[in-house]
This record gives C-alpha cells, structure tokens and sequence, in this order.
C-alpha cells in the first residue's frame, strides 16, 4: 500500500528492507513554494523567485526561490530527476534550446531580469559559462578550443593577446603545465579529467562571472575529481559558481551553500556546514543519510 | 515458495544442457557466413561478367583501322589559280587526291565502278583530314606526303575480325573485289589499328569510323557541374534549415514527407516537369544543359537533403551544447561545429545523389537532350547530350560498328564516374574528423 504510493510518488525504492521509514518520510508533507532555510544572500550575483519550469505537461520545476552569491560555491543536491539540472540550465537559458520547454517566473542577473526582451542569450551565455556532465571538447586543437569564445566574441585584439588568453586560461584551470608542448593536438586525445579542466579554461577563458558546472565529476575518477575539485575552491576567488552534484561528500568539500532539490520542489537551503550537520526538513534529513537516491 | 533458495539443476546439468546447445549454435553462426559470403561471390561474379563483357565488347573502340598512303598534294587540284585563299582551300576536292594516291598504290585499276569501290575502302571523313592538313599548313601544296587516313567502317569491322569472309559476297559490307585489296594492303604493311583520337575528341557521327565521345563527356561534364553548384548549396541550405531553425510543427511534417516521397518519384515525371516548366514556361533552350541540370537538381535534392539532416542528426548534441553554452550565435554553432562535422556524411549522400544524376537518361530525353547533336558544346546553353543518352543513342544504331561504340562509351561513363567518386573520397577523408 505505501510502496504504492511511493511508486505514484515516483521515487524508487531500492533496498526493500527500509521501506516502512522510506514511506513515512515521504509522507512529510511538500509544500510548494515553502523552502526551508534562508534563499536570500547578501548582494547576489543571481537571484531566481517564482521559477516555475515546464517540459510540455511536465511541471518540472515549482516555485522555485534562491540567490546565489558572489565568490561562492552554491551545491545543488537531490537524487535523479528532481530538477537540479534543470534549474541549472535556466540560469543561461539552455533550456531554450529544449523545445516544449516554458520557464517563467523572475531570473534577475545583477538586477536584471535574463528574460527581458533587452537581454540577448548570447550575451548572457557569455557572462555565464556553463561546464557539462559529460566533457565535450570540439573536435579542435586544444589552442582552438581555448580560442574559440575569445574568437567569437571578440575579446583578443590581436593574435598576440589571444596567445596569452589561451596560456593563462588554460593556467587558471591547471593543465598548461600538461598540454603546453602539445597545444596543435587535438582536444579530444587528452584523458576525460583533463577534458574536463580544458572545457573550464574553455569556460574562463570567455571571463564569465558565473559558472554553472553540471555533475562535472561524474565520468571522472577519483584522482581527476580531486583535481577539479581544487580548482572549484581558486575559481571561486573570482567567480559564483554553481554545482550539480550527487556526491554528497562533493558538495559538502566544494560548497559554502547547499540546495536540497525534490521532485521540483526546492526543499532546503542553507550554509553547507548547516546542512549537512543539522538538516531541519525530513527529506533533506532522509537524503543525506543515505536513506533514499 | 519454500525452496525457491535451492537451484533447480546441478552445476553438471547446466553444464551439460550448454554443451548440448554449442553445436547447434556454432552451426548457425558456420551456416549464416556462408550465406554472407555465397551472396558476395554472386555480386562479384555478375559484375566481372558485366565488365568481361562490357571491356571485351568496347576495347576495340579505342583503336581504329587506318591505311597508308602516299598523298601528292597536287596544286592543279587544290588550288588551281594559284590564290593561297583560305576559302579556295576549303572548298577544294580533296576527295580527288585520295583517289589518285589509291589509283597509284593500285595501278590495276580501271574503270569508274572499279575506282568508286576502291575509294570506298577509305572513311569519307579522310579528305576532311587532309583539308584540316593544307588549311592549316598551305606550304604542304606541291609536297608529297605518307599520311595514315581513317579507313571505312566495312575495313575497320574486317580488322577486326567482325567480318566473315566465309559468308557469300552479298552478305557481307565488303566484297571479293576490295577483300583482295584489303588483302595486299595487310600484306604490304599499308593497313593496322592506330589509336583511336577520333573516338575521344570529337563528337557524334552517324558514320561509327567518325562517331566520337567527346560531345557526351562536354555535355556530361557541364550538365553535372552545373547539378552539383545548384544541388549541393540548396541541398544542404534545406537541410540545415530542418534540422537545426526549423520548428516542429505540422508545416515541417508536411515538408519532410514530400521530399521524402519526392525521392521516390520516377525520373521521367521530373523530366516532363522540366519540359513544362523550364522550356515551355520559362523559354530556356532545349536539349541545354542548363536545363538538364535543372532537372537533375530537382531529381538528385531529395536524396542531398535526406543524408544531410541523417548528418546532422549523428552530430552529438554535446557539441552543440558546448558551442551554445560558450555564447556562440545558433548559425556560430552550425557553421563553426555542426556542418564540419557532418560534411563528411552530407558528401556521402552528394555522391551518390550526383551518380545517381551521372546515369540518368530518362528525363534528359524529354527535355531533348536525346537530339542527334555533332558539335561538341562550350556552354551551359549549347545543345549537347550526355554520356548514359549517348550509350542509348549509340545502341539503337543499326550500323555494326556502333556496337563497340556503345560500350566503349559505357567504358567512359564508368572511367567518369570513377573519377567523380575518387574526388569525393578525397574530399571526405580531408574533412573526416573525429570526436
């Protein structure tokens, strides 16, 4: 009766032996709109109210409220297809690119609304740069790849700045020591973790001030985890940034905030060490225990 | 329920029901290679038979039966007042001067029948050849010279061995009378197969000795370049459209069935459709490549346009993520990434919508592209036809000697389209990248 509804619910149970505490959390009551924790930070660089997302029918997304800082690193955790990623992809508007997909509400970037007629998405893309779960260099050199967002926007003068874009966003992201005598290779040779570090230099070299990482980790091993990991904590001395993730020990290592995502409902906010120690919804509670995703 | 923990068979026995079932699926696997590679010899048998055939048949185009002989270029003849005019020169017999170097290499002859049959051993085409000779050079007028002249058709088939001589006198193209002269000529040395040039610069004929292929391979050539500027752009234009800008919606679906039943329609309608439209309605010449091309265009677009968007679709989605996610524009992102990546698979369906069009006659006949057209053409809108009517032209001749005309021809619409295939491997393989 209760896996039932769980099942109705559309959260999967797994191990079947927990299943009586399982039920009972979902039975704590969601109330839309209603996030615990403070949403709000003191001068953000975004700051999302009302986000609602639908795919089609599909309300993916409800109600959705929270800033996210400047020089920070907000986490956003919950099992799968909560809507994490989606909210993620708002903050750019690469939902655009998903047709059927309607996002309303308000998205102010430094005040102003990302979906004001005013605002052009190439633009925003440029001021927030986005790194993928899965690492996907262009079938360029790895100097082309670095090249390419400077090229198209126009940010080097000459070739001569753009040689010291692609050295220094490739040093910010910890690979020019690795690549610098192979630049003319393709990207696509280098090994996953450092396909990964190429699409952040990708990303910085564009100096966005927001990035968006989505699960950046999870094609990685440990070794290359570790090692974006710490490149998250130098990045944020000059970039927001805002991870996917669902490693719990990820986001508890790389975030001072964390956002507890649930069936499209964000359920929890709040500072990282707070969450984790002292979680107050129920959900928030059962998902970092390990009781259920 | 109860002893559901308790596997229903030993390790032995399912052990043994694997062993059991081995044979039988090895067999399957032996049965189903044999097929695969029965079916490749049958392919391969068929199409060596086909080019034993088509090369056995169409070699002998490419060398042509020639006689030797001892030309005076007598001035009494040529010019006989004297005036060097390029007009005199012209319009001068020289049929006149191969009868009297025939009349001096068989002094036996006599009488005008005896001479006429004698001078039917040499192609019409020859004195022309002389013609070009003297307008060209007029300080060869009073000079002697041993010229090789195209001998006629009937010589070139016995040569050849096509010609029985077995068969009674009425039978066969030649008779007793010039066999015996063919014969002292073979004997003398004043008779063989030269390389054939006429075959492959110049153009139609309805003497087989004069019939050339260059006319179809100018047409062909025009015709096809003109296809692939006109097709290849649109082709991919449309493609990129559908795929990458267009909304789903109920226009598209409307869109993306017609082209698909368009590349199902019979070549001729498209043909009839060009006759209306491009000559009837819009005046364009006829029997034009231009308008050939047209009609190509619209035969071979369907196919462009369905193996671009299957390109385009291959390309992964990550690639245009990561392009849109950099801020690039939607056309950065096609033109920068998505159409490298698919250019390989858009040449593909180039290629074979461009063999496609190489050997497509039935429309060419409807817009006159089948007319009986000796001038090789310049331009886009000279008369010409093309190599696959020309083939069916040549076939439908009754003259024996267009029988190897007519592969020979083939030989070269095969030599075409090789050339055409290998510079489009070339191409590919230069934009085949990997991701």
């Amino acid at each position: 009766m209760e896996a039932a509804q769980a099942e109705r619910a559309g959260i999967n149970l797994k191990p079947s032996g927990r299943m009586p505490e399982e039920a009972s959390s979902i039975e704590t009551p969601v109330e839309t709109g209603k996030t615990v924790g403070n949403i709000a930070v003191d001068d953000p660089i975004f700051s999302c109210r009302d986000v609602d997302v639908f795919y089609g029918e599909k309300h993916a997304i409800k109600k959705v409220g929270i800033d996210i800082g400047k020089n920070q690193v907000l986490a956003m955790i919950g099992p799968s297809g909560c809507g994490k990623s989606t909210f993620l992809r708002c903050l750019n508007r690469m939902n655009d690119t998903i047709p059927n997909a309607r996002v309303v509400g308000s998205i102010l970037l430094d005040g102003k609304d990302i979906h004001d007629k005013k605002q052009d998405v190439v633009q925003l893309r440029a001021r927030v740069g986005m790194v993928f779960q899965k690492p996907n260099p262009f079938p360029k050199s790895i100097y082309e790849n670095v090249a390419y967002g400077p090229r198209i926007h126009g940010l080097a003068g000459d070739r001569v700045e753009l040689d010291e874009i692609v050295h220094s966003s490739l040093q910010r992201a910890g690979l020019w020591e690795e690549v610098k005598d192979r630049l003319q290779h393709p990207g696509t040779s280098l090994s996953g973790g450092q396909q990964q570090r190429l699409c952040i230099a990708r990303t910085i070299a564009v100096n966005p001030e927001v990035i968006l990482m989505d699960e950046p980790c999870s094609a990685l091993d440990p070794i290359a985890t570790a090692r974006i990991e710490d490149l998250m904590e130098e990045l944020r001395q000059s970039y927001a940034i805002v991870i996917v993730t669902h490693s719990m020990q990820q986001a508890a290592r790389v975030s001072q905030r964390t956002a507890y995502f649930h069936l499209g409902d964000l359920i929890e906010v709040g500072e990282t060490d707070r969450i984790f120690t002292n979680p107050r919804h129920r959900l928030t509670e059962d998902y970092i225990t390990g009781r259920f995703g | 329920m109860s002893n559901t923990n308790k596997p229903r068979r030993t390790a032995q026995e399912t052990q043994a029901i694997v062993e059991r079932s081995l044979k039988r699926r090895y067999w399957a696997e032996r049965r189903f290679r044999a097929y695969g590679l029965t079916a490749i010899v049958a392919a391969l048998a068929f199409l060596v038979y086909l080019f034993f055939v088509i090369f056995s048949n169409g070699l002998g185009a490419f060398r042509q039966t020639e006689i030797r002989l001892d030309v005076f270029y007598d001035p009494e003849v040529i010019d006989p007042a004297g005036t060097r005019h390029a007009e005199d020169l012209q319009s001068a017999d020289y049929q006149a001067l191969i009868r009297a170097s025939l009349k001096k290499k068989f002094p036996d002859v006599e009488g005008r029948a005896a001479t006429r049959e004698l001078t039917r051993l040499v192609s019409g085409s020859a004195a022309f050849a002389l013609q070009r000779r003297v307008v060209a050079d007029p300080k060869l007028i009073g000079t002697s010279d041993t010229e090789w002249v195209l001998a006629s058709d009937a010589v070139d088939l016995f040569e050849k061995g096509h010609i029985n001589r077995s068969l009674a006198e009425a039978e066969r193209p030649l008779s007793d009378q010039q066999l015996a002269w063919v014969d002292r000529l073979i004997a003398d040395g004043s008779l063989g197969l030269k390389f054939n040039k006429t075959f492959l610069t110049r153009g139609d004929s309805r003497e087989p000795e004069n019939a050339g292929i260059w006319g179809a391979v100018a047409g062909s050539f025009f015709t096809l370049l003109l296809t692939l500027l006109l097709s290849f752009p649109i082709g991919v234009a449309a493609a990129v459209y559908l795929e990458e800008f267009a909304r789903r919606n109920r226009w598209t679906d409307l869109i993306e069935v017609n082209i698909n039943n368009l590349a199902a329609v019979p070549s001729i309608v498209f043909g009839l459709l060009g006759l209306a439209v491009f000559i009837g309605f819009f005046g364009l010449p006829r029997s034009a490549p231009l308008v050939g091309a047209m009609v190509l265009t619209l035969l071979t677009l369907p196919t462009i346009i369905i193996a671009s968007r299957a390109a385009l679709k291959a390309v992964p989605p990550s690639i245009r993520e990561a392009a849109l996610g950099m801020g690039a524009s939607k056309i950065q992102m096609v033109t920068h990434h998505v159409l490298p990546l698919a250019m390989p698979g858009m040449l593909t369906g180039t290629i074979i919508g461009m063999a496609r069009a190489l050997g497509e006659s039935a429309p060419l006949l409807m817009i006159g592209m089948v007319a009986f057209i000796v001038d090789i053409p310049k331009g886009i809108t000279d008369a010409s036809t093309v190599l696959p009517v020309q083939v069916f032209l040549w076939s439908d001749s009754p003259e024996r000697g267009f029988v190897e005309k007519t592969s020979g021809a083939i030989i070269v619409l095969l030599a075409f389209l090789v050339v055409m295939n290998t510079t489009a491997v070339i191409l590919r393989k230069r934009f085949e990248r990997r991701w």
